[in-house]
């Protein structure tokens, strides 16, 4: 029982990060109907950029409190990645509207490559160890339970917890929002009472890359290490996610990172954990085949 | 026209410039946000695992200066082609001259491909040769083959399939493991390879047919990963992650082509070279490769291939007019995972060594890039840009005033161009979509046509095809 609940706990904060990615691949795909390829490569950049800034507010800038070097870390990395993702939308996705059919999903794949070697190139291809930040943990004992809860994971449940909720309220509440959903039941129609769809669009990336920004500090502070490569298989898995909750729904994106999360932790304790990518990918697939609309989201309609 | 554009030029020029300085500057800014902490700042761990950072301010300054230039010369270019666009258009419609060009293209390409294992050896002795025949030769080949395999399904049949080097594995794995294990001969593991493989892309290929195009591109991914791991986790089977070594070498009709008694070069009587073995694996895959362009070519104009290009254009239509789209994938799918197992084969018995190492992600990109830079259907296109990314690299490495260059100027120490490879092939993936999705070499002879073959511009068929 111990055990479980340790691993329900890793399960749900590893969980929290394919949200976070998630929702990038889902809101994209919910308003311009492609699959970005390139989200999962964003996410690798973000922790790098994350990790610079963190080396600079700590051995240039010298600030002491971690804390508060993490707050800068986090906004400077949510900043400069939605920088980044916003270009790369100008640059290789807006001129393929109305292009052929692949056309966005080749241009992104071309993004996804460039954008790991291009890290690769610039900060070299061995693996980055981060310095250790909240590594102390405590001990939970409640009715015969004992779980070791690290600060790490309280960190990631507050965070996200604050993101998606602040999240929800943009989506939800603001005008921005209202048009942003507008445009993902119909973009034709939202242009034609007065919103601006490519500035929408340009949101929508921003929002994604910020999303992902967080997973990726995040991800940097959990792990300890960063790698030019490491944005491949959370990409899939957060894909994976996404698919899985209903690709376009935003609940559904949270709830499939939460579920794939769980899964895998649970297969690499129970069962092997040789196969957990495998267990992630037969998911992607066996979604995909039998179940396309997911869990929450609608199902497809066809017009001919 | 003519005057009309340097009135209009005339014109713009006074107003415009703080626009366009403005504009250049926004583009240098943004070029400074992007580069700020990526390109900039450098970290590199010690011995003790403690991360130190060093400044690169030259890169990001050359880089925004770039972006501000580029921006402004974009910016200007864009101004005259705006007047100039009619003429543009008109230009579109291919003219004699590249209709002679592809005619005669491919029989030149041919006969050079023919000699050029003995003009190596004429120019660079045997000892060179060794080296143009085998990284160059062997090398650009594999992935010629590869490239019309996977044309086959992307190019024809417009299905995007992202996990294809899934069947390059698999017939690499059923050559290296029928030859290990039961003493079978390359000539007969090759067209099991190319068959198994053929299965595999069935097995594969029949879940996925119902999905849509995106869809398709990520399962075949999530396929072509699943291979590749349970090769590396199921090592009673394949060895795992330390694959499979000492594969038994391609013989000639029987005779070993190694320095070893009984073998080719005493059968002929002439002094063994190693070159004879590399230039025999040459003449291999260049069959290899030409079998697979001849069927493809022979395919597109029967009934199946006339389905796969309909299919590309328009499932829906293709529907309705009663071809059967489950059939028409599933032989795309097989054809070309055949094609992508008998190069494996190829590849593990030039080798002598296979990993799983061999068949990551990016050798699928790699693929798919020369397909898509190739111009996706055309397989003249396919083959030239086989040479231009593979070749091209290949030869880079091998000037040394690039490395000093990149050594004095940009302080790069061990620049090693194959590092930039994979920066390219993406970056050109996205440039090719946003200027020229047709790909370079957009003209296309019609497979069926009324009295007369013309030749008619990419720009006027749907997926880079006519």
């Amino acid at each position: 029982m111990d055990n479980f609940l340790q691993q329900l706990i890793n399960g749900l904060t590893l969980g929290s990060l394919y949200g976070l990615i998630a929702i990038g691949y889902t809101m994209v795909f919910g308003i311009i109907g492609m699959v970005n390829f390139a989200h999962g490569d964003v996410f690798m950049l973000s922790a790098f950029i994350a990790l610079l800034v963190f080396l600079v507010l700590t051995k240039i800038l010298g600030i002491a409190s971690l804390p508060l070097a993490f707050v800068l870390v986090l906004v400077a990395a949510m900043v400069l990645t939605s920088v980044w993702n916003w270009t790369i939308e100008r640059l290789a996705y807006r001129p393929l509207r109305g292009s052929f059919r692949l056309a966005p999903l080749i241009s992104a794949i071309g993004m996804s490559i460039f954008l790991s070697n291009f890290v690769q190139v610039v900060q070299g291809p061995r693996n980055k160890p981060v310095p250790p930040m909240f590594d102390d943990f405590l001990h939970v004992t409640a009715g015969g339970l004992d779980v070791r809860l690290q600060y790490k994971q309280v960190v990631i449940f507050v965070v996200t917890g604050i993101l998606l909720f602040a999240f929800w309220w943009l989506v939800q509440k603001t005008a921005l929002g209202r048009a942003q959903r507008a445009c993902e039941q119909d973009r034709k129609m939202a242009a034609l009472l007065g919103i601006d769809v490519d500035r929408t669009i340009s949101i929508t990336f921003i929002i994604g890359a910020a999303l992902a920004a967080v997973a990726g500090v995040l991800y940097m502070m959990k792990y300890g290490v960063v790698n030019f490569a490491d944005g491949f298989l959370p990409g899939v898995k957060a894909f994976t996610a996404a698919v899985l909750g209903g690709i376009g729904s935003l609940p559904g994106a949270v709830l499939g990172g939460l579920l794939i999360g769980l899964i895998e932790v649970f297969w690499a304790a129970y069962f092997s954990s040789d196969y957990k990518d495998v267990a992630a990918f037969s998911i992607l697939a066996i979604t995909l085949i039998f179940m396309p609309s997911g869990i929450l989201g609608r199902p497809e309609i066809e017009k001919v | 026209m003519a005057v009309s554009a340097q009135n209009i030029d005339r014109a713009d020029a006074g107003p415009d410039v703080a626009a366009i300085l403005k504009d250049g500057l926004a583009a240098a800014v943004l070029t400074f946000l992007l580069a700020f902490p990526i390109i900039m700042l450098h970290a590199e761990a010690d011995n003790d695992g403690n991360l130190f950072l060093t400044w690169r301010p030259w890169a990001v300054l050359i880089l925004c200066s770039i972006a501000f230039v580029g921006r402004i010369g974009i910016a200007q270019y864009q101004n005259r082609t705006v007047v100039d666009r009619p003429v543009a258009i008109a230009a579109a419609a291919p003219s004699a001259s590249s209709a002679f060009l592809s005619r005669y293209i491919g029989l030149f390409g041919l006969i050079v491909l023919f000699v050029f294992p003995f003009a190596a050896m004429f120019f660079f002795g045997q000892g060179g040769a060794l080296k143009w025949i085998d990284s160059y030769g062997i090398q650009i080949l594999i992935y010629v083959m590869l490239g019309w395999g996977l044309n086959i399904v992307v190019g024809l049949a417009g299905l995007l399939d992202l996990g294809y080097v899934a069947f390059y594995a698999v017939g690499a794995y059923s050559y290296a493991l029928l030859a290990t294990t039961f003493g079978l001969s390359f000539w007969i593991c090759l067209p099991l390879a190319g068959i198994l493989a053929a299965l595999w892309g069935m097995i594969l290929g029949f879940p996925v047919l119902r999905l849509r195009g995106d869809y398709l591109a990520i399962v075949t991914l999530a396929f072509g990963e699943m291979i590749r791991l349970v090769l590396v986790n199921w090592v009673a089977f394949s060895g795992g992650g330390a694959g499979i070594a000492s594969i038994p070498r391609i013989t000639f009709f029987g005779l070993s082509l190694r320095d070893e008694p009984g073998g080719f070069a005493e059968f002929f009587h002439i002094d063994y070279s190693s070159v004879h073995a590399k230039i025999f694996l040459y003449y291999v895959i260049l069959c290899l490769a030409l079998i697979t362009n001849f069927v493809t070519l022979r395919l597109r104009r029967l009934p199946i291939g006339r389905a796969w290009e309909a299919l590309r254009e328009d499932e829906i239509a293709c529907r309705s007019l009663g071809i059967n789209t489950r059939n028409t994938k599933l032989t795309a799918f097989a054809l070309g995972a055949f094609f992508g197992g008998l190069a494996g084969s190829f590849f593990a018995v030039r080798q002598g060594f296979i990993s799983p190492e061999s068949f990551t992600f990016n050798e699928s990109a790699t693929v798919l890039a020369i397909v898509v830079l190739g111009g996706m259907g055309s397989q003249i296109g396919v083959a030239l840009a086989a040479v231009f990314l593979i070749g091209g690299f290949e030869l880079l490495r091998e000037l040394d005033w690039l490395k000093h260059l990149m050594n004095v100027v940009f302080g790069i120490p061990d620049f090693d161009p194959a590092q930039y490879r994979g920066l390219l092939f993406g970056l050109s993936m996205v440039v090719m979509m946003v200027l020229r999705p047709r790909g370079f070499i957009s003209t296309r002879s019609p497979s069926i046509f009324l009295k007369e073959r013309k030749s008619v511009s990419g720009a006027l068929v749907k997926e880079g095809h006519g």
